[in-house]
């Protein structure tokens, strides 16, 4: 293998796996540390510029960053970095004063569509370089589905009024309870740039006999979601069905059960394990004893006298075809009717664009989705941006922000005469972490600890109130101790083969059998000839150059502690512990051509 | 030097020996010796040969005596038994124990100034006695914990850190154990795992008196230009006479060695010695021809190292005193101070 170039930005990026995997990419480690030093302030504003939204995200996210963590390959469970995320927001102090100031006008007028996480990151970008941003939403307040979908119990409204305003009073203008109907007319306003953030606003129907007849039990999930955060749903049924197995099917069962549900049952076609819905959102239902039932496909409603009685399913099992695909198929097994008096349908959203004309200049795909490009985010009209679930159907918060960062960024560069396709690299910060002969400017002494459950309020005390929330979220003991488990891949192994001697110190000292001298050869032999086993092949080798001996130094970056031990025990210095910390580029950065930035 | 513990952690996918146990088990404390210490290496030898040879740890008896060399027992089996004596009498200690109780096995851990000087003359009988054991000495030419002054190994000629010339002829501690009829005597270099690691395996399975010399640069004080005990001077003055690979059953010699480069020695206890010829004329067999050619090589300022000398039919000191097979620490009352009418017999038969 060649050296291993630790110049190129990725290279340590890939290493904090956290980060990497965030779509916003945060620096998780660094905040982290933050919050062990006990202070929230910056943890919190040090995730306020990568994903905007610390405190929603810190409860509602979907966590891409906890599978990749290294932690949880070296064992049992990743750190619980959403939590912690949580911690930064509910123990900073007053921030306000560190928030960017509204700049002054640059005479550019920006539209959004939609209030959503994806707009609202846009305009946090965008106003404070001048641009006039208004964000235009059917309802009266900002937020989106961060609003209208999720439930109180996990999502505060305090939460959200919050983080919204620290956007809002960037000076974007906010027209509430103003849905655009017309894109035309939008783009005869003449403005500079529209971004459209309006989300995946549709349930997916379940078109079954009986649905109609029983329509008047039978509901659309995020619609009704929608109608409870907003006070027009109050109560429902006894014994409720939800159908479906997202989030959104886990968010109905747990809002049934504060409105009257006592049973309510989960019903999905899949098995438990393929369910769409996170881990820690399937445990959370089952903890309000809600059945989750699976390999059951809804088939009718059954209804008695034109009023619904039950939903009729057939029973199927999985087999996989020599594709490795997976098929329903009937298991023979007579079909099960599960009474109900009320019916969820969860089964997935879908993108509407009813409100975009034939002739605005928008290209849509036979999905019927408008043709965005995934870098730049633009449409077909070089003056409308997508973004959010609107540009790509249905992800989650974090990845409608990073969409909007990017989408901002293209609308900053178009809007100073740059070619929005040229993106400039991030700037990264490479320093060594030595303060003595084996002291560290970091914690190097790894907790054994294993992962600290989030303090939940008393069950019978949480299906009573839809708004008391469900999670307390963790206490400063608590989070120090999370924090500690932190493994703080940001501060890289740094390997300068010239100051080798081959002495083994870091071979023998190092805990976890990651590094390894031997003869250079190509990767897959390689991988074969090193001190441990190397199944992870996503993970890096880092390959020295040629030693005195003609062998090399071949560092499986997989399960590092970064515990700091093999340049502790180097003796001439060839091993550093140096953090490395990069800085995305958004709208405004100071790498972007400062020259023809706007006005 | 370092003041956290090494974390607990380990790789998820390491491999298990016999016993169920990882190479992680069998560590000590973590090391309080300087940064690139030779010695460490050694130590993580001894780890990966108990490791690979499935020793039980609560088996095994390591004995030292005072110096760097000597600390290091308690960075490695964790959970043997171990004796740090006075300096020097690490082996009088030691073949105490092994009187006391055969069963265990030995490991005795010395260096330069406990076995060369003052422990010279311990050294010497512990070998000619044949006590069974595996004697390694971290032999890294410099007295390291007072700041480096020439021991007893460091070849006349050589240079100090300070510049000053050494003008002391040189122990060579193979060449004595050679002569005083080790049964089982190497060399090696802790830069220089795959050879060293066997080394130790096998000489822990060897029956008898062994003896490994392991050179061991002091990198605090004895790694510079005009050091023979230097990283640098080791590899390029390295004269390896053979390969070792241990076997333990009867798993067939892996192949990829060339017809006739490899001799098979079998010890007393079954386990095979496989030695991969480095030099066609070296006979690891010929006490007289190691030491002709240990001089030689020695007077050229090479290093001879791998397994220089084997009796694969040894016998040790308990052989030689006929004692029981019981280790004697076992033995019951009844059979140490069997009465006065076996000791009137016994002094009958010297009359």
């Amino acid at each position: 293998m060649k050296p291993t170039d630790i110049s190129a930005p990725d290279y340590f990026h890939k290493v904090v796996d956290c980060q990497w995997a965030c779509p916003a990419h945060t620096p998780v480690p660094e905040y982290i540390r933050l919050i062990a030093d006990g202070r929230y302030s910056d943890a919190y504003m040090i995730n306020w510029q990568s994903n905007v939204f610390p405190g929603i995200l810190g409860r509602t996210c979907d966590r891409p960053c906890e599978p990749a963590c290294r932690r949880g390959r070296v064992e049992d469970n990743p750190v619980a970095i959403c939590r912690l995320k949580r911690v930064a927001a509910d123990f900073k102090d007053d921030i306000k004063h560190r928030l960017p100031k509204p700049g002054p006008k640059n005479g550019k007028r920006i539209a959004l569509v939609g209030g959503g996480p994806a707009s609202l990151a846009v305009a946090r970008d965008l106003a404070p370089l001048g641009y006039h941003c208004t964000v235009f939403d059917g309802d009266p307040k900002a937020g989106g589905m961060m609003r209208s979908q999720i439930p109180k119990f996990r999502l505060p409204d305090s939460v959200i009024d919050e983080e919204t305003d620290y956007i809002l009073n960037l000076g974007v203008e906010f027209k509430g309870g103003q849905r655009v109907d017309s894109l035309k007319q939008l783009l005869s306003e003449n403005y500079d740039a529209i971004f459209v953030g309006s989300g995946a606003p549709r349930g997916r129907e379940l078109d079954i006999p009986g649905r109609k007849e029983a329509a008047a039990n039978i509901h659309i999930g995020i619609e009704w979601l929608a109608n409870v955060s907003f006070g027009h749903v109050d109560k429902i049924g006894r014994r409720v069905i939800v159908l479906g197995g997202g989030n959104t099917a886990m968010d109905c069962c747990r809002t049934a059960r504060r409105l009257g549900g006592e049973s309510v049952k989960v019903v999905v076609r899949s098995g438990f394990e393929e369910m769409k819905a996170s881990p820690w959102e399937k445990e959370d239902a089952i903890h309000e004893d809600i059945p989750i039932l699976n390999y059951m496909v809804p088939v009718a409603f059954k209804l008695v006298a034109g009023k619904l009685i039950g939903v009729i399913f057939q029973k199927v099992r999985a087999e996989y075809d020599e594709k490795g695909r997976r098929n329903l198929v009937p298991s023979g097994e007579p079909d099960e009717t599960i009474p109900c008096d009320d019916v969820l349908v969860a089964v997935g959203q879908e993108n509407a664009f009813p409100w975009i004309e034939a002739d605005c200049g928008i290209e849509f795909d036979k999905w019927h989705m408008p043709k965005v490009d995934p870098k730049t985010f633009v449409s077909t009209n070089p003056k409308v941006f997508f973004g959010g679930d609107a540009a790509f159907g249905p992800k989650n918060i974090i990845w409608a922000v990073a969409h909007g960062h990017d989408a901002a960024l293209s609308i900053h560069k178009m809007l100073s005469g740059e070619d929005i396709n040229e993106r400039p690299l991030p700037e990264v910060h490479v320093s060594s972490q030595k303060m003595g002969i084996h002291e560290w400017s970091y914690d190097n002494d790894i907790s054994a600890d294993k992962r600290f459950k989030v303090p939940h309020r008393d069950k019978v005390v949480a299906l009573k109130d839809i708004r008391a929330e469900v999670e307390l979220g963790y206490d400063l003991k608590l989070a120090l101790g999370e924090a500690q488990r932190c493994l703080n891949c940001d501060v890289q192994t740094v390997f300068a083969a010239p100051l080798c001697i081959e002495c083994d110190a870091c071979v023998d000292i190092c805990p976890m059998d990651c590094i390894s001298f031997t003869e250079n050869g190509e990767e897959d032999d390689l991988r074969q000839r090193l001190k441990a086993p190397s199944p992870h092949h996503d993970q890096a080798l880092y390959v020295s150059g040629d030693l005195k001996t003609g062998r090399v130094m071949v560092k499986d970056e997989d399960v590092c502690l970064h515990c700091g031990l093999c340049a502790e025990r180097c003796p001439t210095g060839a091993w550093d512990m140096q953090k490395y910390l990069i800085d995305m580029v958004q709208a405004g950065s100071t790498c972007q051509s400062k020259a023809r930035s706007a006005a | 030097m370092t003041y956290i513990a090494k974390p607990k952690f380990h790789h998820p996918g390491l491999k298990k020996n016999e016993l169920g146990y990882t190479h992680r088990d069998y560590e000590g404390k973590i090391s309080t010796l300087c940064a690139g210490c030779g010695h460490d290496s050694i130590t993580a030898s001894i780890i990966e040969a108990c490791y690979e040879l499935s020793i039980e740890p609560h088996r095994v008896a390591k004995i030292s005596g005072i110096g760097c060399s000597s600390k290091t027992p308690d960075y490695f089996l964790g959970n043997s038994h171990g004796f740090n004596s006075v300096h020097g009498r690490m082996p009088s200690v030691l073949t105490g124990a092994n009187l006391a109780n055969r069963d265990l096995i030995y490991l005795g851990v010395s260096g330069d100034g406990d076995s060369a000087s003052i422990g010279f003359g311990q050294f010497a009988h512990s070998i000619r006695r044949a006590v069974n054991m595996t004697y390694i000495v971290e032999n890294n030419g410099v007295y390291g914990l007072t700041k480096g002054q020439f021991s007893a190994t460091a070849d006349r000629g050589s240079k100090s850190k300070k510049g000053v010339t050494n003008t002391d002829n040189a122990i060579d501690l193979v060449a004595i154990a050679l002569q005083l009829g080790a049964t089982f005597v190497a060399r090696s270099f802790s830069g220089d795992k795959t050879q060293l690691v066997p080394l130790i395996a096998a000489a822990i399975r060897h029956k008898g008196a062994s003896f490994i010399d392991v050179i061991s640069p002091c990198i605090a004080f004895n790694n510079h230009a005009g050091s023979t005990k230097s990283f640098d001077y080791v590899r390029e003055h390295n004269d390896a006479v053979n390969r070792l690979d241990v076997l333990v059953g009867r798993e067939p010699i892996s192949v990829d060695y060339a017809p006739g480069t490899v001799q098979v020695v079998e010890q007393h206890d079954g386990s095979r010695l496989a030695l991969r010829k480095l030099d066609a004329d070296y006979d690891p067999h010929d006490r007289l021809g190691a030491m002709t050619f240990l001089q030689k090589h020695a007077a050229k300022g090479q290093i001879v190292t791998g397994l220089l000398y084997v009796d694969p039919d040894a016998e040790d000191l308990h052989t030689h005193l006929d004692t029981v097979e019981t280790p004697l620490n076992t033995l019951d009352e009844q059979a140490l101070c069997p009465g006065s009418a076996v000791l009137d017999k016994i002094n009958a038969s010297l009359r």
